[in-house]
């Protein structure tokens, strides 16, 4: 029989990014006992990677900035097959979270007048991110994280969970191991938050850290909660693309925000050749335009390097292909040229990004204040996740919440840039207040430690076997055959290829073995999160293929155009009786009158 | 000045080739081996052990690390997230110096001879790379949280000037990736982490004081619990800052000075005496000194 340490909460939060910080503030808040996971130690999940901003309608640069518009770009950069009324509540609430993080000690960039500064960015029709140069999501996770220590939560840091527990249908708990010992815990609790964020490992273009293997989407995926979307993982256009090793580390759109170009080996600014029919209008049709947009000109509309991240990116994809790329096979952006216009440029870059400042000099030996960046598509975030109340953000699973990158719905096909820190905040909090108020009704869930039992053996089963593969090298496998075969461009043939794949990759992770013990094992860790992200990619692989159709994150090159029929449902994905996947069509719920009206306002 | 495009472009292009060449010598995709002695175990039987792994020159020591893991050593602790020098986890000891792993390129070291790997050394070790810093999350417990002023506009809101953020910027900055506290002789040889909060929960309590809308005064708390007084100012901690911040000068010495104004300036102390103000006055009373514009 397996040992536990046991624990017992009224919320269990599951991830301590900015989603479950925010989520176990709130539940503590209410007054619920809140436990809080985090797979690393404290303060360094992903959320600190965030460096453009969060976006709020606070309106403090742009006096024409309200939730209406930002509503109406949430929707548009999304290709509405959002929820739309996750995105009518986010669009409402942002700025309140934000202010907020104000008064918990957030020190943004200021304007002119002292408030809070806003920067342009992708896909936002006005300057609306709040910021603190790149660095916005350091500057949101340790704000949440100092405030949150003097709050009554208990914090299990360095604490991986690889089971939901259930009672009958609703939530009971969770099983987990401690990384530093390598003991089992066991929780009990009556509501559980997951805010997990996303799947970026499942591919070897990454921008996403070791944490990043879909355990949240793994876990409700198998508890019997539907998830959506999942067809749409977002690749970011601007990764650093060399020296080989840092492949993939992301380059913040702040720096197209601040006026920085694309350009092919040819020259040429090739993002003026294709704006996309819905946003001709709010796109400059010059670069002098352009530029005065990146300066503030309200008269000026945004430049097509400010498009939306899906089509930016498949523009990158577009060149390279073509024969067009740069030496190591992206595209050069830069913000050096700023030089031509301002007197101060070198110090204005520094200022305003300094963490790509240090990051191409130290890792590139690129001066980007003097010399333009090589640049291309990296894997960042899935759009999809767990489907979700648009209130309160409960699952189809009783007691089960996800919020944040876990959580599906607000970005629909496509992220906007910004989007996310938001997201974060907004329905964090709900997630978190809704969770208390769900386990203030219930009582003490029943903790099946049979069902313990049986996960923490078969967690353990790769220290039993020798001569078993190394998990390493299965997940490099299958990080590579995901790129290939379910990346930026898919195909039918490619994505059954993948799901054969798949298979047999499976068949080598049930064979994985362990040296070493349970302390601080990583070898073993890679063997447990192998589950997890096998099963997010034959969801998101089974999604991809369902979706014939090419709009947003999902580009599909045997169906290349957008398809009208498709943007009425989502694709939901649930585990069957007997274990099999289901893939379903579930409509989109007829949009308000009210707010179809604001989107034909902002069209 | 309107913009030349295609010449302005080309010219782009010409120094994106250049820089890309000039990168490719240095960062070339041929690889050679290189030697690394990785501590490895915990408590009394740890030992140096070495390994050869192919490396090309753009790799930083996290990649060297991450391939012996995959190839040698399944088991090699480590901690990593972000490998963008942005969350603070890999902070090792790198020939003897305090860095992150994520940035420190080998073509910075010389590897005619073995690269040394090894854990901070002023926290109690878990288990090779790997090391106990829950002491820093303590002592952030001990320094009082952020109070601010009550809001100064209507709608909750608060003005700042972007001159007066900068400074508590430069803190906030802080990765917590702890080499600071690493460096530092009175953790590292004393051993006094109960006693001293040390340089990273100092910047801390920097950017709390320096807030443009914290009112609480924690100079009495500096002196008597944080322990200020251990540190004699080395600057061993600004000289490990990843984020290059400037520790000692900017956020130690001047915390430093509020401390000496109100217990060892006479003058100071004469005039609160006439003024009829006890030397540690209760939160809240006043706003701290030069603080809260």
């Amino acid at each position: 029989m397996p040992e536990y340490q046991k624990h017992e909460h009224d919320v269990l939060v599951i991830g301590a990014g900015g989603a479950g910080l925010r989520a176990a503030i709130e539940a503590a808040h209410s007054g619920a006992s809140v436990g809080l996971i985090c797979k690393s130690l404290l303060g360094k999940a992903h959320t600190v990677m965030a460096e453009g901003g969060v976006a709020a309608a606070l309106a403090n640069v742009d006096d024409r900035d309200n939730w209406r518009v930002h509503f109406a770009d949430t929707m548009r950069g999304g290709q509405y097959l959002n929820n739309w009324r996750m995105a009518e509540l986010h669009a409402k609430e942002a700025p309140d979270r934000v202010r907020e993080l104000e008064a918990w000690g957030a020190v943004f960039d200021r304007t002119p007048d002292g408030r809070i500064l806003q920067r342009n960015f992708g896909g936002h029709k006005y300057p609306r991110l709040a910021h603190v140069g790149d660095r916005t999501g350091l500057e949101m996770i340790r704000t949440l994280q100092d405030y949150a220590v003097y709050q009554p939560i208990d914090v299990h840091m360095e604490c991986t969970i690889v089971s939901l527990l259930k009672d009958e249908n609703r939530i009971a708990g969770a099983l987990g191991y401690d990384r530093e010992r390598g003991r089992f815990k066991l929780f009990a609790a009556k509501s559980v938050v997951l805010a997990t964020g996303g799947i970026g490992r499942a591919f070897s273009v990454t921008s996403n850290s070791w944490e990043y293997t879909g355990d949240g989407h793994a876990l409700a995926y198998n508890a019997g909660a539907a998830l959506q979307d999942m067809e749409f993982v977002q690749f970011h256009p601007t990764g650093m693309v060399w020296p080989p090793s840092v492949r993939g580390i992301l380059v913040t759109e702040g720096v197209r925000g601040e006026g920085g170009i694309l350009v092919n080996r040819d020259g040429r600014r090739f993002m003026f050749d294709d704006i996309p029919e819905n946003y001709r209008n709010q796109t400059a049709d010059n670069e002098e335009e352009g530029w005065r947009y990146t300066q503030g000109d309200k008269n000026a509309r945004r430049p097509p390097e400010l498009l939306t991240r899906d089509h930016v990116a498949r523009a990158i994809m577009k060149e390279v292909r073509e024969g067009r790329g740069s030496p190591h096979g992206g595209v050069f952006l830069d913000i050096s040229w700023i030089k031509s216009k301002l007197s101060n440029a070198e110090d204005h870059i520094k200022k305003k990004l300094p963490s790509m400042y240090h990051q191409f000099k130290q890792l590139a030996d690129i001066d980007i204040t003097s010399e333009p960046m090589e640049v291309g598509p990296t894997t960042h975030y899935v759009m999809g996740g767990v489907r979700v109340d648009g209130d309160t953000q409960m699952s189809t699973v009783p007691g089960l919440f996800a919020a944040g990158e876990v959580g599906a719905g607000l970005h629909g096909a496509n992220r906007l840039g910004g989007n996310s820190l938001s997201d974060l905040l907004v329905f964090g909090k709900r997630a978190g207040q809704y969770a208390a108020e769900f386990a203030g009704r219930q009582s003490s869930p029943r903790v099946d430690s049979q069902q313990a039992d049986e996960f923490a053996r078969a967690a353990l089963e790769p220290f039993d076997r020798e001569d078993g593969e190394n998990p390493y090298k299965v997940e490099h496998d299958l990080q590579t055959m995901m790129q290939d075969l379910v990346g930026i461009v898919r195909k039918e043939s490619e994505i059954r290829r993948a799901l054969e794949a798949l298979k047999i990759l499976r068949q080598r992770a049930q064979k994985v073995s362990v040296s070493g013990n349970r302390e601080y094992n990583p070898g073993w860790h890679t063997a447990l999160d192998l589950q997890s992200l096998l099963t997010v990619s034959e969801i998101v692989a089974r999604a991809a293929l369902e979706r014939k159709e090419s709009r947003g994150g999902h580009f599909r090159d045997d169906f290349p155009d957008k398809d009208p029929a498709y943007g009425k449902f989502n694709i939901v994905i649930r585990k069957g009786q007997s274990g099999e996947m289901q893939v379903t069509r579930e409509p989109i719920p007829e949009m308000r009158p009210d707010l179809k009206q604001i989107i034909e306002e902002n069209k | 000045m309107a913009v030349q495009p295609q010449t302005f472009a080309s010219s782009i292009v010409a120094s994106g080739q250049r820089a890309a060449a000039r990168t490719d010598t240095s960062a070339g995709t041929t690889t050679r081996t290189a030697s690394f002695e990785v501590w490895r175990g915990s408590g009394p039987s740890g030992r140096l052990e070495t390994y050869t792994t192919n490396v090309s020159e753009g790799m930083v020591v996290l990649d060297a690390i991450h391939q012996i893991q995959s190839e040698s050593a399944t088991d090699l602790a480590v901690r990593w997230n972000c490998k963008a020098g942005k969350c603070g986890s890999c902070s090792a000891e790198i020939n003897g110096i305090p860095r992150l792993m994520c940035m420190t390129r080998l073509s910075e070291l010389d590897l005619s001879k073995p690269v040394a790997v090894e854990p901070m050394r002023a926290f109690p070790l878990v288990r090779d790379l790997v090391t106990d810093v829950s002491s820093n999350f303590r002592a952030k417990m001990r320094i009082r949280k952020f109070t601010p002023r009550p809001p100064d506009a209507p709608d909750g809101t608060w003005r700042m000037q972007q001159s007066d953020a900068d400074r508590v910027q430069e803190f906030r900055k802080c990765i917590e990736c702890f080499l600071c506290q690493d460096v530092c002789h009175v953790l590292r040889d004393h051993q006094l982490h109960e006693q001293f909060v040390g340089p990273r929960l100092l910047v801390h309590a920097a950017q709390l004081e320096m807030h443009p809308l914290d009112v609480l005064d924690r100079t009495t708390d500096l002196k008597e619990s944080h322990g200020i007084g251990y540190c004699n100012i080395t600057k061993c901690c600004t000289k490990v800052c990843p984020e290059h911040i400037t520790i000692t000068d900017n956020a130690i010495i001047p915390l430093k000075e509020r401390v000496a104004d109100q217990y060892y300036d006479p003058l100071g102390k004469l005039v609160r005496l006439m003024r009829g103000k006890k030397a540690v006055r209760p939160e809240n009373e006043r706003t701290k000194p030069g603080g809260a514009r």
